[in-house]
């Protein structure tokens, strides 16, 4: 489990890394929280020749407020954002779900950009930022652009961010008051998602006014169940079953060694009605 | 004297803290990984990606020519050969064993099988180098499945002509044991009960702590190998064995070993390599194996299809057992690859008194990684068919799986009991076992619960599995052994000396690798001897310290190992007896031994035995025509095995909407005879309910059709963490055994050898309403799922969903 031999950089600003990423090309890769990449080298599926390391950045770190919108950075670690008020007042599916991620140690390290960067299907913090609608804030030689989330991922492992650009934040709409609820299911509590739904709404009365549901792992990129989130407005508790059911409907999951893609859906209907349940309260 | 009387009245039974955890838990010890000797060399092994492949070229040059790569090797380069992972166990003498070579030149036979070592200044500049090699492979038809092997279509050996290893029976009526078997079945089905079953006994994985790592010193007069094993004595007779170097000349220290669960009770083809380069070189070589390496080459365990008839009376007494079974042992027969499945022989008519019985078992080879002990190794596999056939049995006849049970168990007042396999078990009580488990878990209390959750139709169902088992344990008797042509013997040696300062040495031949002996072992001297725990230092695991032993496996090294170091404990005490009367001036026969002291009959003379050890140390002062020296050493050879048992209750509740199964509470009291250190007691069982927890729900190895091992991380091969565990309620009884002083029994895999049947029976107790009769292991959730939804479809009581038949 030793890498293959590479440079190592560790530039101080954005600008720093952008150059050096230029200069290397195809030939680099950034190191955000390593928690993906370290077990790539290690394991020998990758070889750059350069690791530019975005650790020593302190303008991609930190979470802030930006009129209706909350700013977290992209090296801001999984840690920090369960730490956040802001994030807990204005994101909490976001929170529900990051408190899902692996352990301690691995939420210590990992970082938001990372995980989205990274675009593992499985990994738990695509489906809560697109079910927020958020956007992400991507750097590259010609400044920075805005990509929404719902176009960000591209495919298995496939984002919009650019071979010689970098994630810097992501932004998500505040969802004040929203009741949030993230339903994984897994077999050992030290799994990957084999599918998770993260479920947020806003309810008056007991009804549904809004509702923003994102599935994890029930493709190759984080989903929304837009037909259930619609179906949902002016629902209340008791008629999740029949609407949530259908929340996979239509969706092309993996097959592997914990389930194939019907019972992938099934799952999918199951959870959904358990974290809308939840996030009513 | 202060500090003396603080301590216990005796340490047998304390639980002492295990004195070697903080440099376990801390890793500030000698892990073989640790250790860095002057110059030393470090490999990286060239492995087969194919499960069956011809070598048809490999072009070293590029990697020769590697920064700080020193050389590169092939089988070529030792054409003298490099030793023989031996099989030290063939069940009959027919056995077809393909010949298992460290590194192979012509053709492998599973994947990860190793065909060239790179040797470097450094790991990392050998794994790098290791890329470099270039090997061409020609695929061949592979042969992964044991029904498919005994096909015979794909052979995983050509040359051998089928892959069919060897095949093995106990017959009650040819034995002379019980009746036969055929005749009780004709019964059964003419008018009785006939329990017809397929299960599967999943591969698993070993998945010990420390990985595999071995450093070979050649300089010197002795070659000495540090290795990672649980065998160093049966190691250092292998290389031997199978290299012609001189036994004398091979020095094996097994230093602090991370744990083993079977999977380091091996001689594998690393360690031959390891040993080959660094005599080749003459510097000392080092060969550490990356997790994925040890998921794929640490050898497998399980892996059996088990095809069983159970015939009954309608009242539910059982009147005969036959099982058949078809191991699958991979592409080598292991070190006691064939025995193992064969070891539960003895086992699968368990604590019921079935009036015939006979086992059979098929052995085959295929293109897997090599099959061979895994914690329990061969009771698990038959406690598991049992004890779900024992819950099928009671829902046939339509009572209490613990009725069922009652009805057909050995009394305890007819111990010792000769099985129908014609084992005596020692002693036991499962009536008391059961009684204080009902009770600590709530039986009745979780069956109205469980009425309560059918009756309104909760779609989290609850589910009570049982497991009441007993286990052979204490390998072995040698003549046993010897009756069943396994290569070795089963004794096992200590020997005790007693230091001038009042410290006292002890020298096992068990090799502990986490079992806490050291600790263990302490206590037990310093009651026997009267000398303060903390006095007494354990040595273990090097064959010049040690020189004879037959290390730790078969939870042996107790009821074996600790027999021998009691043994040597009382000649030590007859010796000293004979200095003391002297220094007392005293008749031998007028001194009385207790607490670590001679006294004389009557009077306040005394003499501790610390101050004899010191007397004979400067021996200016003993008896005429008597040596002047204390220690002393033992072998012991026991009778007989003896016979731990327990009872396990398990509540699982589950989704029926999801599949999803979650353990509700766990109580299991064992009857393990007397117990030396309750601490380590509890901790062995906890330990070995998770390993056997996980089989139920969780580890499965898989290769997919070409041979590639799919779990071949932590990722896929689905480990439990403490997370995944509840907290256990754990107690004993007390039947104490009659094969040793001190009444012990093994308790090293009880907890793996119950469990398993335990929590499937809870899982498939929930869904008997639902028509579900079996789920096959794993119980993944979404096997659950499909096991309702199949029944759901047809109509309750039909469904073999998830089931082999
Ligand atoms: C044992 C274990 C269990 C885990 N379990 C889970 C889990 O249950 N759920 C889950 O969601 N995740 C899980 N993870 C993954 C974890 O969330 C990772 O941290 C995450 O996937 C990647 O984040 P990172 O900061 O570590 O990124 P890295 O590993 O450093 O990088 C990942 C990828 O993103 C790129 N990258 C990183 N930052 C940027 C950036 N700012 N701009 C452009 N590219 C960038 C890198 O080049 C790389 O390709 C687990 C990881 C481990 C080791």
């Amino acid at each position: 489990m030793i890498p293959a031999a590479f440079d190592y950089v560790a530039p101080t600003s954005v600008q720093e890394a952008l150059a050096v990423l230029a200069q290397a090309g195809d030939d680099a890769k950034v190191l955000g929280g390593g928690q993906s990449l370290l077990p790539i080298l290690r394991m020998r599926l990758n070889a750059p020749e350069t690791v530019i390391d975005l650790g020593r950045i302190d303008a991609l770190r930190g979470i802030s407020e930006d009129g209706d919108a909350l700013v977290i950075g992209a090296m801001t670690t999984y840690a920090e954002v369960l730490a956040s008020d802001l994030v807990r007042d204005h994101a909490l599916v976001l929170h529900k779900a990051v408190a899902t991620i692996a352990d301690p140690q691995i939420r210590h390290r990992g970082t938001v950009g990372g995980a989205l960067v990274h675009a593992d299907p499985a990994g738990d913090v695509g489906a809560p930022v697109l079910a927020l609608g958020g956007e992400l804030v991507i750097a590259g030689s010609g400044g920075e652009r805005r990509v929404a989330a719902a176009d960000f991922f591209e495919d298995l492992f496939t984002t919009a961010v650019g071979d010689d650009e970098l994630l810097v934040a992501v932004r998500i709409p505040k969802h004040t008051g929203w009741g949030a609820a993230y339903e994984k299911f897994v077999r050992v509590a030290q799994q990957w998602s084999i599918v998770a739904v993260a479920a947020t709404v806003r309810a008056e009365g007991g009804t549904i006014t809004q509702a923003r549901i994102g599935l994890t792992n029930m493709g190759s990129t984080p989903l929304r169940a837009t037909a259930v989130e619609d179906a949902l407005v002016g629902k209340g508790a008791g008629d999740l079953a029949a609407i949530c059911a259908s929340a996979g409907a239509g969706t092309n999951p993996p097959s592997d060694l914990n389930g194939d893609a019907d019972y992938r859906r099934h799952l999918a209907g199951v959870l959904t009605r358990r974290a809308v349940a939840a996030a009513l309260g | 004297m202060t500090a003396v009387e603080d301590r216990p009245a005796t340490e047998i039974g304390t639980r002492r803290l295990r004195k070697e955890d903080q440099r376990l838990i801390t890793g500030r010890t000698r892990w073989t990984d640790n250790i860095t000797l002057p110059g030393m060399v470090h490999l990286a092994m060239v492995r087969s990606p194919h499960a069956h492949a011809t070598i048809t070229g490999i072009d070293t040059s590029a990697a020769a020519q590697a920064a700080n790569v020193i050389a590169v090797y092939t089988a070529a380069d030792f054409p003298e050969g490099l030793g023989v992972c031996a099989n030290a166990w063939p069940i009959t003498p027919e056995q077809v064993t393909p010949d298992h070579l460290p590194m192979v030149g012509d053709r492998v036979a599973c994947a990860g099988e190793i065909v060239a070592v790179v040797v470097a200044r450094s790991a990392a500049e050998a794994q790098d180098a290791a890329e470099l090699v270039d090997v061409d492979f020609e695929e061949l038809p592979a042969v992964l499945d044991a029904m498919e092997a005994m096909k015979d279509e794909v052979l995983a050996h050509p040359s051998k002509g089928t892959n069919k290893s060897a095949f093995w029976q106990l017959d009650s009526a040819a034995a002379g044991t019980g009746g036969n078997v055929e005749e009780a079945i004709a019964a059964a089905r003419a008018d009785g009960i006939l329990i017809e079953r397929s299960y599967r006994q999943q591969r698993l994985i070993p998945a010990f702590m420390e990985p595999r790592s071995t450093v070979v010193d050649p300089t010197g007069e002795q070659v000495t190998m540090w290795t990672s094993t649980q065998i160093p004595h049966i190691l250092r007779f292998l290389i031997a064995a199978t290299t012609g170097m001189s036994e004398s000349k091979i020095r094996v220290i097994a230093p602090d070993v991370g744990g083993g669960f079977g999977g380091k009770l091996q001689t594998t083809p690393e360690e031959f390599i390891t040993l080959a380069v660094a005599r080749r070189l003459g510097k000392p070589a080092k060969y550490t194996e990356t997790r994925s390496e040890s998921l794929l080459s640490g050898h497998h365990g399980r892996d059996q299809y088990q095809k069983l008839t159970l015939a009954a009376t309608k009242d539910g007494t059982v009147t005969g057992l036959k099982v058949e079974l078809v191991a699958n042992l991979g592409a080598y027969i292991a070190i006691v690859g064939g025995g193992v499945p064969v070891l539960g022989a003895w086992m699968f008519n368990a604590i019921y008194k079935f009036p015939a019985y006979q086992f059979n078992c098929q052995t085959v080879l295929t293109n897997t990684t090599w099959v061979d002990a895994y914690r329990g190794a061969g009771r698990p596999e038959a406690t598991y068919a049992i004890e779900r056939l024992m819950d099928e049995l009671a829902a046939e006849v339509g009572v209490d799986p613990l009725t069922i049970r009652e009805k057909n168990w050995i009394r305890h007042d007819e111990f010792p009991f000769t099985s129908v396999a014609g084992m005596t078990y020692d002693s036991g009580n499962y009536e008391a076992a059961t009684a204080r488990a009902k009770e600590l878990f709530g039986y009745d209390e979780l069956r109205a619960e469980q009425a309560r959750r059918r009756a309104s139709g909760d779609p989290v169902q609850l589910g009570i599995g049982v497991s009441t088992f007993t286990e052979m344990c204490g390998l072995a008797p040698s003549r046993v052994l010897g009756s069943l042509s396994y290569g070795a013997g089963g004794w096992e040696h200590a020997s005790i000396r007693m230091l001038p300062t009042g410290k006292v040495e002890v020298v096992t031949g068990t090799s502990p690798h986490g079992q806490g002996h050291e600790t263990a072992w302490s206590q037990i001297v310093a009651d026997r001897l009267g000398v303060p725990f903390e006095d007494v230092e354990v040595l273990h695991g090097d064959t010049q310290i040690a020189y004879k032993g037959l290390d730790t496996y078969g939870s042996r090294s107790l009821v074996v190992g600790a027999e021998a170091v009691v043994r040597a404990a009382d000649k030590i005490i007859d010796k000293a007896k004979v200095f003391a009367a002297h220094l007392l001036e005293a008749s031998a026969d007028d001194l009385e031994w207790g607490a670590g002291r001679f006294h004389v009959k009557g009077t306040d003379k005394g003499v501790g035995i610390t101050e004899v050890a010191l007397a004979t140390f400067a021996s200016h002062n003993y008896p005429e025509g008597v040596e002047p020296g204390i220690d002393a050493d033992a072998t012991f050879d026991p009778d007989t095995f003896s016979f731990p048992h327990g009872t396990h209750l398990c509540a699982m509740e589950v989704d029926t909407e999801t599949g999803q199964s979650r353990m509700r509470s766990y109580v299991c009291v064992d009857d393990i005879g007397h117990i030396i250190n309750p601490l380590i007691v509890e901790g062995q069982v906890h330990g070995g309910l998770v390993q056997g927890i996980a089989q139920a729900l969780w580890e499965d190895a898989i290769f997919d059709d070409n041979g590639t091992l799919v779990t071949g991380s932590f990722v896929d091969y689905t480990l439990p963490s403490a997370a995944d565990t509840i907290s256990f309620v754990t107690e004993n009884t007390t039947s104490p055994s009659t094969t040793n002083t001190l009444g012990t029994k093994g308790v090293g895999e009880a907890g793996t050898i119950a469990s398993t049947p335990a929590v499937v029976n809870a899982i498939v107790d929930a869904l008997r309403p639902h028509g579900v009769h079996d789920i096959q292991m794993p119980c993944t959730p979404q096997r659950v799922w499909r096991a309702l939804q199949s029944a759901r479809s047809t109509h309750p009581g039909s469904t073999d969903e998830g089931s082999l038949q």
